[in-house]
């Protein structure tokens, strides 16, 4: 099997457009969330998230592009690019043949949907750009950065809800180990703050309408976020052969389906991918420093979460680390995994683990160390990154400091 | 604006050109739009004159819309003016 490290890493989310400056964000513990900019906000209940605000895409595409960008895919090419030149590959002839584009997104081009269909159904009009159907298929961003960048190797879009992108990073991932492509490029992006998008979110409940306050114990729900994270996986020997730059290494991963419930997580199933990771990388449970939490900010994710970590973890989970950053840039759904993959990088190769911000209250259902408030130094051999998303669909990736 | 400086300016902007540059016997593809700037521009038509352009993208010579240069569009255009808004 080869070995699979990241020699890329772009993003742009509520904390910033960059890598450093989203960096630096969750260093000192900043919050991108705030009021909604969005058309008809006043008729929302939900009116806040974590938006990417002053994003102007006219500045940055041109006319001909933004036909065919989705803000989503807008996203998606600005991460890429970052990544991309962050790791200084070129991709032609064998490399680029066999490279390809795995991206997760839960709900694709929502904005478009949204659009359009209040312009035949509120505005009453019988006719639509051309270009719907392109712009808003849930594969538009994978297909834009396979274009841009000549990926002609296996690309496709993840859509497993909130584990999206963890879920497109692991076939990243298996598709280097194997031996099948020397590099991939993935990650997930999401858009849906827009008024359907908030609407279809605000019917389930589950919002706060103050904070994303994870394992506090007056969290009262998630915040939404939006942006992208994407990042260059290589295969280690091709990475160091070239002296390209090493962010970290991607040591295992795992995937498991709870069976049991569409909204409701499982302690089991969220367990068994935790599990699954240490076991697949080939750790042991006390090399882990860091964990960054799904930790949406509900009632039910956060303590199951961290009953989940306690038993695969035992006396060792009182020792580790684990922070929600959705507290800071909201939880970007499909496209959360790849912002928050930026967490444990920071954590392996910087020392600096992210806090777990707007935490108030102890919670003794989540009795771990969250990192409260406060950023915090520390030397991590080991960080995991965990996803579980509605369905009952999680997935869990393991890093390694390099 | 008549309906050919309209279409005119349609095709220009589909082909990244100035409209001055377009000629009335020019075809698409000597303006280089291809079949989905096609597409664009005839959404466009159907929203600058309320007309509805009998077009399928699968066979783009069926039908009685002449796209074979902007001079027949333009008369295409012309004669679907006549019969939908009577």
């Amino acid at each position: 099997m080869k070995r699979v490290v990241i020699t890329g890493a772009g993003t742009i989310n509520a904390l910033g457009r960059d890598v450093a400056s989203t960096l630096e964000a969750m260093r000192e513990g900043r919050c991108g969330i705030g009021e909604l900019d969005i058309r008809d906000v006043d008729r929302l209940a939900i009116r806040i998230g974590g938006q990417v605000r002053d994003f102007e895409a006219e500045s940055v595409f041109n006319r001909q592009q933004l036909t065919l960008y989705d803000r989503f895919t807008q996203f998606t090419l600005v991460a890429a690019a970052e990544a991309i030149a962050q790791c200084g590959l070129e991709f032609t002839g064998e490399l680029a043949a066999r490279a390809g584009v795995v991206l997760g997104t839960a709900g694709g081009g929502v904005s478009t949907w949204d659009d359009n269909y209040r312009s035949v159904y509120e505005d009453g009009k019988n006719r639509v750009h051309p270009f719907v159907v392109p712009k808003l298929m849930n594969n538009a961003a994978a297909s834009h950065v396979s274009m841009q960048y000549n990926l002609k190797g296996p690309s496709f879009t993840v859509s497993t809800a909130c584990a999206s992108s963890n879920h497109a990073m692991a076939q990243a991932f298996q598709i280097i180990r194997s031996g099948m492509s020397k590099a991939m490029v993935t990650g997930g992006s999401e858009s849906m703050l827009c008024f359907g998008g908030v609407k279809a979110w605000e019917g389930l409940r589950v919002m706060s309408r103050d904070a994303c306050r994870p394992f506090s114990a007056n969290r009262n729900g998630m915040v939404q976020g939006e942006g992208a994270g994407v990042f260059v996986f290589e295969e280690y020997e091709h990475a160091r052969a070239r002296g390209a730059d090493i962010l970290a290494e991607v040591v295992g991963q795992a995937m498991s389906s709870d069976a049991a419930d569409i909204v409701m997580p499982s302690k089991q199933g969220a367990a068994r991918a935790i599990a699954g990771a240490l076991h697949d990388a080939g750790v042991s449970r006390d090399e882990v420093g860091y964990i960054n939490a799904h930790g949406t900010g509900t009632a039910a994710n956060d303590k199951t979460e961290c009953a989940a970590v306690a038993d695969v973890f035992g006396p060792h989970a009182d020792s580790l680390m684990i922070s929600s950053t959705k507290s800071m840039h909201g939880h970007l759904i499909g496209g959360t995994g790849a912002v928050e993959l930026l967490a444990c990088i920071m954590a392996l190769r910087d020392g600096v683990i992210a806090p777990t911000i707007g935490y108030e209250e102890f919670d003794p259902e989540c009795a771990l160390d969250v990192v409260p408030n406060e950023a915090r130094e520390a030397k991590v051999d080991v960080a995991l990154s965990n996803a579980f998303a509605f369905g009952g669909l999680n997935a869990v990736l393991a890093l390694r400091r390099i | 604006m008549e309906i050919r400086d309209k279409v005119i300016e349609i095709v220009a902007e589909q082909a990244v050109l100035e409209p001055s540059d377009v000629k009335m016997d020019n075809t698409l593809e000597e303006l280089g739009i291809d079949s989905l700037g096609l597409v664009e521009s005839i959404f466009a038509i159907e929203e600058a004159f309320d007309i509805s352009v009998p077009f399928n993208a699968n066979n783009p010579t069926e039908g009685d819309f002449d796209i074979s240069t902007v001079q027949s569009i333009v008369a295409g255009i012309e004669t679907l003016i006549r019969d939908q808004k009577t």
